[in-house]
């Protein structure tokens, strides 16, 4: 178990390939993703990596936050995730992980928030076919049927698919083959579709279901020189 | 310009220098050499390390039509080509930057007003001609560049 990656979704696009294939990929963005704390097991009972990513204003961190990202003596961040790993693979704090943390051609799990959709009905939310267009069906045309039997169970069983709220979960996309990294812009691809809008943030991880490449970097890929890296993007991105 | 952005310009030059693109339009008759891969039904590999050693068979194949619309987005940019074939009409959309086309050719270039000729489908004949243009594109092309100048 190593520690995941945070990353901000910006967008889908493909990739050509040589022999005329090509590869509908997401590009995740790890910027400036930092260790802001650790836990450990005489402290905390547990071990693990609390990783921070992107830049907040000072202004709108609440004062104990502040307090915290002083401690490490980092800029606020804009999203703080823990990550647990085992005794052997915490990272010191104030390090700065790179996309090159994972390796072109390994798996790759992607958490993420799916799109809200509000109070949706069974046809959006659970691809019910509705009721029919014509033959009698009056104003119901797109509810779901029956939601049970008679008497008997005399009740509606739990879990019953109905309407209600869609969408805006933590969904978990499985088995993501990473395409390429980018560790000088912090970019990593995966292929496929990942949940979530763009500009979303993401966590990532190894494959929970795939044995892991050979060579991964343990306990996690570092940028080597922290300071002057943390700066480039600032002044690269000027939107 | 984004990250986004910045990404597929890098993929469009990769496949630009693969294959130049020439400059057609909406009208313009234009020829395409395809790859296309036939697999053979009956020596189907049973396992996948088979299917690995054997190379499918490739060949090229050519689609002549008229270019009735062109989608311009990026490394996504496509184009449909529109052609009759034995009587039927046929359709086929072309992703420009695939490397699976080997040549773009403009055969012809057609005075058109729109940038979509869906108007085609409907009209047989006679009536689904297009005027042709002459096209001087380098004299336009520097003309443009002077205006810019000044």
């Amino acid at each position: 178990m190593r520690t995941g990656l945070i990353a901000q979704k910006l967008g889908m696009t493909r990739i050509f390939v040589e022999d005329g294939s090509h590869v509908p990929v997401t590009v995740l963005k790890v910027d400036n993703c930092q260790v802001v704390s650790v836990r450990t097991t005489e402290k905390d009972g547990y071990t693990a990596v609390q990783l921070g990513v992107g830049k907040a204003k000072v202004k709108n961190v609440t004062q104990p936050m502040r307090g915290h990202y002083a401690k490490a003596k980092l800029e606020p961040k804009r999203k703080l995730v823990e990550f647990r790993v085992p005794q052997d693979g915490l990272i010191e704090v104030g390090a700065e992980l790179s996309a090159e943390h994972f390796l072109v051609g390994q798996f790759v799990d992607v958490v993420g928030t799916t799109k809200g959709r509000g109070f949706s009905g069974v046809m959006r939310r659970h691809n019910f076919g509705g009721l029919r267009a014509t033959h009698g069906v009056s104003v119901s045309h797109r509810s779901h049927g029956s939601t049970g039997q008679r008497q008997d169970p005399g009740k509606v069983f739990k879990n019953k698919k109905m309407a209600g709220h869609y969408g805006d979960a933590r969904v978990t996309t499985q088995n993501l083959r990473v395409v390429a990294t980018d560790g000088e812009r912090g970019l990593i691809m995966v292929e496929g579709a990942v949940p979530g809008a763009d500009g979303g943030y993401v966590l990532i991880k190894d494959a929970a279901k795939r044995k892991p490449p050979k060579g991964l970097p343990f306990p996690a890929a570092l940028r080597a020189s922290a300071a002057p890296a943390a700066e480039a993007p600032a002044e690269g991105a000027p939107s | 310009m984004n990250v986004m952005q910045t990404l597929e310009q890098e993929e469009i030059k990769k496949a630009l220098a693969r294959r130049p693109v020439p400059d057609f339009a909406p009208g313009d008759t234009v020829r395409v050499t395809v790859v296309v891969e036939e697999d053979k039904a009956s020596e189907k590999p049973e396992k996948g390390q088979k299917a690995k050693d054997e190379k499918p068979h490739r060949r090229t194949q050519a689609f002549e039509g008229v270019c009735i619309a062109r989608k311009n987005s990026g490394i996504n940019s496509s184009f449909t080509l529109r052609k009759i074939s034995y009587g039927e009409g046929v359709e086929r959309i072309f992703p420009l930057y695939s490397p699976r086309i080997t040549t773009i050719e403009v055969v012809r270039h057609g005075a058109v007003r729109r940038a979509k000729l869906y108007y085609l489908r409907g009209r047989k004949g006679k009536a689904a001609r297009i005027a042709e243009r002459e096209r001087d594109t380098g004299e336009t092309a520097e003309a443009g560049a002077a205006k810019e100048k000044k």
